[in-house]
């Protein structure tokens, strides 16, 4: 099974049509979408440094001379990916009845007592980039810590240097 | 069970591994699979003996089951006197004879409160169920009829897998038989190593979920009177051999209610949800179960071990918990490149209208709606979830037909089924949209009601990549209307609860509107003419809600999944409704988006400022008493939980927040 870059391209916009997104869905994997998704996303990117794994649709793990960072498409970064980006994002809290009745009805969203909405943009860009709902004082989560060096050298068999 | 399917059978090796499956409410295949196991464990070979003919029911949440509405039907099957594994069935009681009636007690404390226990019973011989246990069996439940006619279901489907097992031997003979069942279980095993390396990035995934249970106020029992929280953290590590571990340490504490849930239950949930999303196809077994490692911690409200414990909603907790498992393994498709696999959470198959009354005959009738079977499901990476469409529990998700509804809820209309805006989580790709359904009480001598929802918080954590959760619930009912009198007069009778900001059922209905933002009610009564909202939840979204084509949000509004203010205050997306549709504005919706940015840049803090502040919070105690209960109990039941929360907060190690 292969995938044409158009085709995966127009899957990554969202503009695919149903018919060929369910026969992707139905069918089995293309062992090589990794590398072509990179190639995709890399092309749709300002920047130069090479992107090592995307994270979220604006957020990727790039190598900037002998580090690995996390990088907003925008051109913002993050630093090193074995820390938490959030801790270098711009911070909203819906904590009030206020903030929370922007977004829903005062009967379909929460009691701020109990829990917050918080939303995490990018400094660069201001994306939205993640949001947490979460009572007030938990700690921020750390989405996702990928273990780059297995993953390119044990399971795809490539050099990550 | 005919109308939407609320049955599942499998095959069994003899130590209790599921080999195949049928479709429906597949979640008790794995609980079955740990009450086969329980009787395994106790000797039941010996006492009460395993034997051709036999047949065992359980429904015992505490040692196999999620609550004790589903009933497990179970024979061993023998073959030329050697026993080749088990076939099982269950099918959901209407009522189980609980305190109240319905399949999802609320108002519960204890075990003694749940219900009639089938505890691993053997309750057959000789290919017969004993009449002492059919007599004791219809004599515990509100609805006789209904548990003889899902006996007979369960045990004609039991004995069907055991026919078809005896023809494969026949055709293929009894060594190829038991290899392929070797086989198969471990296949699906392989599959599943070899679906994580194929699909996924070796790492920790991190996320956490949420419930409420509003309980002061309403409890009936003293213990009860109590605001209660729920977390779930949930931590999937992949490790460098795909080898995959769900943990939920720091998970808070079991109480006086019935949303504990057994280790059985989380179990058969981890394997619902893997049958999903990572093994949809192929050999769906107890093989990927088999791979993947769990930890539910003990003590804990997913693992109390402690039968005393009321267990008959379980679901009210485990539904939420396990939307983060959906979230986690998205993050990972997302890297690999899979678009086509993510899905960001599902909406909550929550507010299931219970309870049961009299018709003006003299005739009871139960209330045990499950249409809740039809939520939003979150936002995929490349489209948006499904509408009305999802259910964690059963993969064929079906809302059912209001006309059979109303067969079996006979003092219980409806008076509209349709979209609710506003319930989609907001997003890139928004999720898919949940429904209200409005009822009216009719031709009842007398009838109670109650239900349960989230209320206060979002029940599964947020949306993916920037995507907002759906909406909460909330309870809205009312009594002593003019129902009657507007029909009389010919006039339009209320639909439902469109847009909360003008009320249709404010609207000539009269009577007294009953409105809260908790989902959870206690049992209560209602007469002729009252008037009852359900509202069924929508999924979380995916990503920039300001990135979502203008054209789609014009379209979601003509379609009545958001309203127009929505459309603008949330999507930055300006819209006219004109003679000939809804059409969204470009030129006016760019300047509003820029303007929401902008607002976006000139009130968010830096991260520290945030830190500090909800740092404050935490170390003055500054929280609401549910919160610090909720953090007490994680605290309490985890050291590591609790070092890793005083880490973070940079706050002494002997933190502790006071009740």
């Amino acid at each position: 099974m292969k995938y044409d870059e158009k085709t995966l391209s127009a899957l990554i916009s969202g503009q695919l049509p149903w018919a060929e997104t369910k026969e992707i869905m139905s069918g089995g994997k293309d062992p090589d979408r990794f590398r072509m998704v990179l190639e995709i996303v890399q092309s749709m990117v300002s920047f130069t440094e090479r992107i090592l794994l995307p994270l979220g649709p604006h957020l990727y793990i790039v190598q900037k001379g002998t580090d690995r960072i996390v990088k907003c498409d925008c051109g913002y970064e993050f630093g090193d990916y074995r820390t938490n980006w959030k801790f270098m994002s711009r911070v909203f809290v819906r904590n009030s009845q206020e903030s929370l009745q922007e977004l829903y009805h005062p009967d379909q969203g929460v009691d701020p007592d109990w829990m917050e909405l918080r939303e995490f943009y990018c400094p660069g860009c201001f994306h939205l980039l993640e949001t947490e709902a979460v009572p007030p004082g938990y700690p921020v989560m750390f989405d996702f810590q990928p273990d780059l060096e297995t993953f390119y050298r044990d399971w795809l068999q490539q050099p990550l240097e | 069970m005919r109308n939407i399917g609320e049955l599942c059978f499998a095959f069994y090796t003899p130590e209790g591994d599921s080999v195949a499956v049928s479709t429906g409410i597949i979640t008790h295949v794995h609980t079955m699979s740990e009450a086969i196991k329980f009787m395994i464990r106790q000797g039941y070979e010996d006492d009460p003996g395993i034997s051709e003919g036999d047949i065992f029911c359980n429904n015992d949440p505490d040692l196999g089951n999620v609550h004790t509405t589903d009933v497990h039907t179970m024979i061993p099957i023998f073959w030329e006197g050697q026993m080749l594994g088990w076939a099982g069935g269950v099918a959901h009681q209407v009522d189980i004879g609980a305190s109240t009636p319905g399949h999802d007690p609320v108002a519960t404390a204890n075990r003694f409160e749940d219900g009639f226990y089938v505890t691993a019973e053997k309750i057959g011989e000789h290919h017969e169920v004993r009449k002492d246990f059919k007599i004791r069996a219809q004599r515990s439940v509100r609805t006789p009829l209904y548990w003889d006619l899902d006996e007979k279901c369960r045990i004609a489907g039991i004995y069907m897998v055991r026919d078809a097992v005896y023809r494969i031997i026949r055709e293929e003979g009894l060594e190829y038989f038991q290899t392929f069942m070797r086989e198969a279980v471990e296949e699906g095993r392989q599959i599943f190593m070899a679906r994580i390396r194929e699909r996924l990035v070796p790492g920790i995934y991190r996320t956490a979920s949420f419930m409420d249970a509003p309980y002061k106020g309403k409890a009936w029992h003293p213990e009860q009177n109590h605001d209660f929280m729920m977390h779930a953290p949930m931590t999937i590590t992949i490790g460098p051999d795909g080898s995959f571990a769900l943990d939920m340490d720091g998970a808070s504490g079991p109480g006086p209610f019935p949303f504990n849930a057994s280790e059985g239950s989380m179990q058969g949930a981890l394997w619902v949800q893997i049958t999903q999303t990572l093994i949809y196809d192929g050999k769906v077994n107890d093989g990927s179960y088999l791979a993947a490692q769990h930890h539910f911690p003990q003590g804990s409200w997913c693992n109390p071990g402690n039968s005393l414990l009321a267990y008959g909603t379980p679901w009210a907790y485990l539904i939420p918990a396990f939307t983060g498992m959906f979230r986690l393994l998205s993050r990972g498709y997302f890297s690999r490149g899979y678009r086509e696999e993510i899905v960001s959470g599902y909406g909550f198959t929550g507010d299931p209208t219970q309870g049961g009354g009299v018709l003006a005959n003299g005739t009871y009738f139960p209330v045990s709606n499950f249409e809740l079977c039809a939520v939003g499901l979150g936002a995929r990476g490349t489209m948006d979830g499904l509408d009305a469409a999802y259910a964690m529990w059963n993969p064929e998700a079906d809302m059912g037909d209001a006309e059979v509804w109303e067969t079996i809820e006979s003092g219980l209309l409806y008076l509209s089924r349709r979209f609710k805006p506003d319930t989609a989580g907001y997003g890139r790709f928004r999720g898919g949209s949940g429904w209200e359904s409005l009822r009216l009480v009719h031709g009842v001598q007398e009838l109670q009601l109650y239900s349960w929802r989230e209320g206060r918080v979002f029940h599964g954590g947020a949306g993916l990549f920037g995507g907002y959760p759906g909406a909460t619930g909330y309870r809205l009912f009312v009594k002593d209307t003019k129902f009657y009198d507007m029909v009389a007069d010919r006039l339009p009778y209320p639909l439902g609860d469109r847009n909360p900001a003008q009320r249709e059922l404010d609207n000539g209905l009269g009577g007294t509107m009953h409105l809260s933002r908790d989902g959870l009610i206690l049992p209560q009564p209602f007469q002729n003419g009252d008037v009852w909202l359900s509202l069924f939840s929508g999924g979380p979204g995916y990503g920039d809600p300001l990135e979502r084509p203008i054209d789609e949000v014009a379209r979601d509004v003509e379609g009545d999944i958001y309203l127009p203010e929505t459309a603008k205050s949330v999507f930055g997306v300006i819209i006219d409704e004109e003679p000939d549709g809804v059409k969204a504005d470009p030129v006016r919706t760019e300047q509003y988006r820029a303007a929401l940015i902008a607002d976006r840049r000139a009130r968010s803090v830096s991260y520290q400022e945030f830190w500090q502040e909800e740092r404050t919070k935490v170390s003055q105690g500054n929280l609401a008493e549910p919160v610090r209960r909720m953090y007490r109990e994680s605290m309490q039941l985890s050291p590591a939980w609790s070092a890793e929360f005083c880490r973070f907060w940079n706050l002494p190690v002997d933190f502790q927040f006071q009740p």
